[in-house]
């Protein structure tokens, strides 16, 4: 008895791993079939540790990627795919697996990848490479950058036209080049519209500290500003928490978003005055179709403004008065004609204040 | 009972299919294809010489963080701190690394003690709370990992220097990378670190079966009580296993600094090499080989498993068959009765058969 049982059980493994040598077998041979075919495009991007669901960069750079997909009758999974990175250490091998199934654009998401992708670019020349936020200067690899300041210029009118107290604040994340298009945007937006007004300016030095954007904005709103505009990731959360106790408590403050529509994190209280919106999908959506056309922008910084609608003022716009809204609308046509050039960085905000 | 002598590799060997096997069915349960699933695992790990040097790569951190934890262990102390012990041995050997200008001959030994020391410190926190006022390392060390968290990242930011949430790049005297590793390997971010690794497990045996005070800290793990009686010195040895320990923790770290990243980037949640290690140090049964062994394990299953999306399955699942080959090591006990009681009734058969003739 005992033996047979041992028997069929040895019998039963063997089947299952000769199931499972056979599924090996079939597998190898499909990859080996799918590289033969050289005309679909194949596009992959990686995602760094916040994953394709982090209700930003990522979840925004697949949506993008998912549009232009859909467009060209790829097949999630082998025509455009995402590699998620559980660790940093993720990063480059994930990179190499997309470089090796011979993909024709692969997209690192966020600046944090900037090394790996300029270290996998250098070893394979015949990849093209794109990368979000930062730029990576080879051949091979095409900068996404936006032009962040003139969607902060919008969202600083908002703020300059809404303001009772004459006082707003900007909590930046860490302060940096990158930072720094959003602060001066906002503050030329700001001063454009009204000039009397104060703009708070202070830094985190922290993406991910709730509890210290939650300190600066109490002394901001301490201080009698009642709107901040935040560029601080996961900092700018705390921006959200004081301004909803000190609302529930019947002052009258708000938030100004940031990267897209954030009016649910200002709910129940309704603190979200507006935001500013960074269109990574179609940031993503626009590589990948010049890739594909032959046209692929390698060595290029690529910049995304208003123009091609790579940022923006957010969609809801419940909290802003119509008269502001022309406003608004104005300066956005002024921008697009050339006639404001929104400074970016200290100095040129400088001498934009000089010249209002 | 000669099965008896096997316990020790069979109970690991035993897990590590059970965890596979449970993986698969997750993975069939999902929807997805385990046949394609386990070819690209395979594939992942031995597939390409780029994925064996990754694998490798990430062999030697979990290796120092499987000893460390071990090492305590085998005093009959928990280091849970392993975690921010390399977090500080990683700050302090990539602080080594682009603060000074020396020769490699002295540059990376001292950016590797540095780490060691820096691990060590951190350890002997516990260490001294535990010997002195009997406060449960566990729950220390736990928090000492918070501590170390959060105070590497602002003494980064405030000392060290950050651009784009990372420090410079360690100097190439303090650079464990190795071109030739490197090239061998197609290019994968393989470094000398292995090595070092390989002779920290050769190390970790010495001290502890060679010398008197691994004599006594092996004592001191069996039995408290009894090695005081024999006239050792329990605090002591508390505190120095810790020590130890941290050091191996800390050299983890500076695998990281000096090797796979040659910098630090702020974290904003732990690496996960701590807790690995406590994962390595139960299924290498807290024994040299069996360390180096049951990292390489990991180390292929976390590389291989990034492969598995190319069939679309979510690298999620590797840790799905990592804690469930923990849960049946931990389990050990369940399993020796299984098999205690199938050989006992088939050597009582084989008696009785015997005594029949």
């Amino acid at each position: 008895m005992k033996k047979k049982s041992l028997l069929a059980l040895a019998a039963t493994g063997f089947a299952m791993s000769s199931v499972l040598a056979a599924c090996g077998g079939d597998e190898k041979e499909s990859n080996g079939g799918s590289g033969g075919e050289k005309d679909s495009f194949k596009v992959g991007m990686v995602t760094d540790t916040g994953g394709v669901d982090d209700k930003s960069f990522n979840q925004s750079a697949w949506e993008g990627l998912t549009k232009f997909g859909k467009e060209n009758d790829l097949k999630e999974g082998t025509g455009y795919k995402y590699l998620q990175s559980a660790k940093q250490s993720d990063y480059q091998p994930n990179l190499q697996q997309l470089a090796r199934a011979k993909y024709d654009l692969i997209l690192g998401i966020g600046f944090l990848m900037a090394e790996d992708i300029n270290k996998v670019a250098t070893q394979f020349k015949d990849n093209n490479f794109a990368i979000v936020d930062m730029v990576v200067e080879q051949p091979n690899v095409a900068s996404i950058v936006f032009k962040e300041q003139e969607g902060s210029f919008l969202v600083g009118v908002v703020a300059g036209l809404t303001t009772k107290t004459d006082k707003v604040g900007f909590v930046g994340g860490v302060n940096s080049d990158l930072i720094k298009k959003f602060e001066s945007g906002f503050k030329a937006g700001v001063k454009a519209v009204n000039p009397e007004a104060e703009v708070l300016v202070q830094y985190a030095e922290d993406f991910n500290a709730a509890e210290k954007g939650q300190a600066i904005a109490s002394g901001m709103y301490g201080k009698k500003a009642d709107i901040i505009y935040h560029a601080a990731g996961g900092t700018g959360v705390g921006v959200f928490t004081e301004a909803k106790n000190r609302k529930k408590n019947g002052e009258e403050v708000w938030v100004i978003g940031v990267d897209r529509d954030q009016v649910e994190e200002g709910m129940p209280e309704n603190v979200t005055l507006t935001s500013m919106v960074k269109r990574v999908d179609i940031a993503v959506e626009k590589v990948a179709k010049d890739t594909k056309d032959g046209k692929f922008p390698g060595g290029k910084i690529v910049e995304f403004g208003l123009q091609d609608g790579g940022v923006d003022i957010a969609p809801s716009k419940d909290n802003i008065s119509e008269d502001i809204l022309t406003k608004v609308d104005e300066y956005k046509k002024k921008m697009m004609d050339g006639e404001i050039k929104v400074p970016a960085t200290d100095d040129e905000y400088k001498a934009y204040e000089a010249s209002l | 009972m000669k099965l008896e002598r096997f316990y020790g590799i069979l109970i690991p060997i035993l897990s590590i299919i059970l965890g596979i096997a449970v993986g698969a069915i997750v993975m069939i349960a999902g929807g997805y294809d385990a046949g394609e699933g386990f070819y690209q695992l395979y594939y992942g790990i031995f597939g390409e010489p780029y994925s064996i040097g990754e694998t490798l790569r990430a062999t030697a951190p979990l290796i120092f963080a499987g000893l460390a934890v071990a090492f305590a262990f085998r005093t009959g102390l928990f280091n849970i701190g392993v975690e921010g012990q390399v977090l500080v041995g990683w700050m302090v050997a990539v602080w080594i690394g682009i603060s000074f200008d020396l020769p490699t001959a002295i540059h990376l030994p001292l950016a590797l003690i540095g780490a060691g020391l820096a691990g060590a410190l951190w350890a002997a926190v516990p260490g001294v709370l535990k010997a002195v006022f009997h406060v449960h390392e566990v729950i220390t060390s736990i928090m000492m990992n918070y501590i170390a968290l959060y105070l590497t990242n602002d003494i980064l930011r405030r000392y060290i220097g950050i651009t784009n949430e990372r420090t410079e790049t360690v100097k190439e005297s303090a650079s464990l990378a190795s071109t030739f590793l490197s090239e061998l390997t197609d290019f994968s971010r393989l470094h000398n670190g292995i090595f070092v690794a390989v002779l920290a497990a050769a190390v970790f045996w010495f001290i502890l079966w060679k010398t008197t005070l691994g004599y006594e800290l092996r004592a001191v793990g069996f039995n408290k009580s009894a090695a005081e009686y024999a006239g050792m010195s329990v605090k002591r040895n508390i505190v120095l296993s810790f020590v130890i320990s941290g050091v191996f923790a800390g050299l983890a770290g500076a695998m990281e600094g000096l090797g796979t990243f040659q910098n630090m980037t702020l974290n904003a949640s732990f690496t996960g090499v701590g807790f690995d290690g406590i994962a390595v140090a139960l299924l290498g049964a807290n024994n040299p080989i069996g360390v180096v062994l049951a990292a390489l394990l990991f180390a292929g299953l976390n590389i291989g498993g990034l492969s598995m999306q190319q069939v679309g399955i979510p690298p999620e699942l590797i840790k799905i068959i990592i804690a469930f080959i923990i849960i049946f090591v931990a389990s050990g006990y369940a399993i020796r009765l299984v098999i205690d009681r199938f050989t006992t009734k088939k050597d009582m058969a084989k008696t009785s058969k015997g005594a029949g003739k």
